[in-house]
């Protein structure tokens, strides 16, 4: 795989959420907004390249029976520097994403990404493997907070285009599972027969 | 009184599942089946309670006394997982029947956002059940675990209950499997918006 | 490719783990807790900034009960004399704790809200932190002269639409704090008569 893949197959041909249906949780409950779901997106892409970095550069020293406790260390460790950071520098993201935040330690990508791909590749590979899927998390979960934002806020991105209040229920837990919903079905339909 | 709230709010009013979405991966993915649904919730039920009494005294006498509140997040995944793997350990000596029933799905709960989703929330979030809002005790972070599980019990039994049915029907191609299911997750998403308010 | 496993391998590499993790943790704390304290700092005084007159002196934190809740309040004094007070008042909205900071002056009107925290639901009770309409009507509220609820309840607070449980919630909280800062005033009246 070239270097070019590694980044790029994240976007459609393993996008993690249309896809591997992976991370539903942050997926559904953080892409209220565009601004929120990329938000959400880029803090799990700063965990998956800095977990997949370390994971690879110890891989070989850790015993096979601890692996998987030693990987949910690591990368516990990098959530817990992430939500330090972002209560200095961004609270304001910090405080609309929550719970979320600390949760990415369980996030099934980060975990996965480190079984199936850290754990055999050099440091530079796992950091281009932690960065494309991050991307393609991060083009999901805007694409979902963007449709959710025009349908049911009446903006995008934060800049109000239509006058009135939109419907409301897109905003809302419905909203959030019917448009992953209809989203997967168009997925279904027209991008992944191509492959 | 506010026990009384605090289990309806948790089970209806802020359902884990479809409210704060938290525990959608085996939400989806166990559901095929009503039988399963159900071992799953119980596992889920017993693990959540068991977590939260464990994390909830590491975190007042431990973490919160040493100024050490920053390893929340780390100490907790460990706990959680050390607990399921003890759990798994201890079921398999003292009464295989239940870990015929459960076993399968200990494995797959130290992933399962809602054990450290919750044990996080009753240690971080202030909770206003009528009264002033105040950090729960030990007695009131048990019952809304407690009740949280329950919650997601709920939503599995019934969805699962959907979806044995739905799995009858002719669904539309580019519809099967998970979108569908996805779907009809919101629409009960709504039925339990109609709860909101009440507590 | 991993090494094979055996006891002490497996605890050496798990207790390495821990603490190299822990020590990573530690710097990094010890690192970002003077910007932490610096950012909330700067939101507490963007906050009471905001509903208190410009260019006045604010006290350090005080203590005192709103609503039967204990709180904290800040006094914005001008050339010496009480300006506003800034009362921090807590109620519970619809989806949790509603904390407002309330800028009352000396004279007994609202100088202006702002909300510090909430959990009201996205698109309808989170309005209340948003709603030009909604918020424009408590500057210069006159709690002698208007009644403190909302219209609904036959008071002249007008509510945000499809969300009358958070505007009782705020108008509550706005309350609670009127009523903190008339006692305040009143203990400072007395207290100058000594």
């Amino acid at each position: 795989m070239t270097k070019l893949q590694l980044i790029t197959k994240g976007l459609v041909k393993d996008n993690p959420t249309f896809v591997l249906l992976l991370g539903m949780c942050p997926t559904l409950a953080t892409t209220t907004s565009a601004i929120n779901g990329m938000s959400m997106g880029l803090a799990t892409m700063f965990v998956l390249i800095l977990s997949n970095m370390a994971i690879s550069a110890i891989a070989r020293l850790v015993p096979d029976k601890v692996h998987i406790p030693v990987y949910i260390v690591v990368i516990a460790t990098f959530v817990t520097v992430l939500q330090l950071l972002m209560q200095a520098f961004v609270p304001g993201v910090y405080a609309s994403l929550g719970l979320f935040i600390p949760l990415i330690v369980v996030n099934c990508i980060v975990l996965g990404r480190a079984e199936a791909f850290a754990n055999k590749n050099n440091v530079v590979d796992s950091a281009l493997d932690g960065f494309g899927v991050g991307l393609g998390f991060t083009a999901s979960l805007t694409v979902i907070g963007l449709i959710r934002e025009i349908l049911g806020s009446g903006s995008a991105f934060g800049f109000k285009f239509m006058a009135g209040d939109g419907m409301l229920a897109f905003v809302m837990a419905p909203g959030a599972f019917l448009v992953l919903g209809y989203l997967m079905v168009l997925f279904n339909k027209f991008i992944a027969k191509k492959n | 009184m506010e026990i009384l709230l605090i289990i309806v709010s948790a089970i209806f009013v802020n359902n884990i599942v479809l409210s704060q979405f938290l525990g959608i991966c085996p939400f989806l993915g166990v559901s095929n089946k009503l039988s399963t649904a159900t071992g799953m919730s119980a596992a889920v039920c017993f693990v959540i309670t068991l977590a939260t009494l464990v994390t909830y005294l590491l975190n007042k006498y431990l973490l919160v006394p040493f100024n050490l509140t920053f390893l929340q997040t780390i100490s907790f995944i460990l706990v959680i997982a050390a607990l399921v793997q003890t759990v798994e350990i201890v079921l398999k000596k003292m009464s295989p029947s239940l870990y015929q029933a459960l076993g399968i799905f200990l494995p797959l709960i130290t992933t399962n956002c809602t054990v450290l989703g919750v044990s996080i929330v009753v240690v971080t979030k202030e909770f206003a059940f009528g009264g002033a809002a105040h950090m729960l005790n030990l007695g009131e972070a048990l019952v809304y675990a407690f009740a949280t599980s329950l919650g997601y019990g709920l939503a599995m039994v019934i969805f699962s209950g959907i979806r044995e049915h739905l799995a009858l029907n002719n669904v539309p191609k580019p519809f099967k499997g998970i979108p569908i299911a996805l779907i009809t997750a919101g629409i009960l998403a709504m039925a339990f918006m109609g709860f909101s308010g009440i507590a | 490719m991993a090494v094979k496993s055996n006891l002490t391998n497996m605890v050496v590499c798990l207790t390495a783990t821990c603490l190299i993790c822990s020590a990573i943790l530690g710097v990094v704390y010890a690192v970002t807790l003077e910007p932490i304290a610096v950012t909330n700092e700067n939101i507490l005084k963007a906050s009471i900034g905001q509903v208190v007159p410009e260019g006045g002196e604010i006290s350090a934190k005080m203590e005192l009960e709103v609503g039967g809740i204990p709180s904290e309040y800040y006094v914005s004094t001008k050339d010496g004399a009480v300006e506003a007070y800034a009362i921090k008042s807590q109620t519970n909205g619809f989806g949790g704790p509603l904390i407002l900071m309330v800028g009352i002056l000396s004279d007994g009107t609202i100088y202006n809200t702002s909300v510090l925290s909430h959990s009201e639901t996205p698109g309808l009770g989170a309005k209340c932190s948003s709603d030009e309409k909604f918020l424009s009507q408590w500057k210069g509220f006159d709690p002698s002269a208007k009644k403190l609820s909302v219209t609904k309840d036959g008071g002249d607070v007008d509510a945000i639409t499809a969300s009358t449980i958070t505007s009782r919630a705020f108008t509550l909280a706005v309350e609670n704090a009127v009523k903190a800062a008339a006692a305040l005033a009143s203990q400072g009246e007395n207290k100058q008569e000594e």
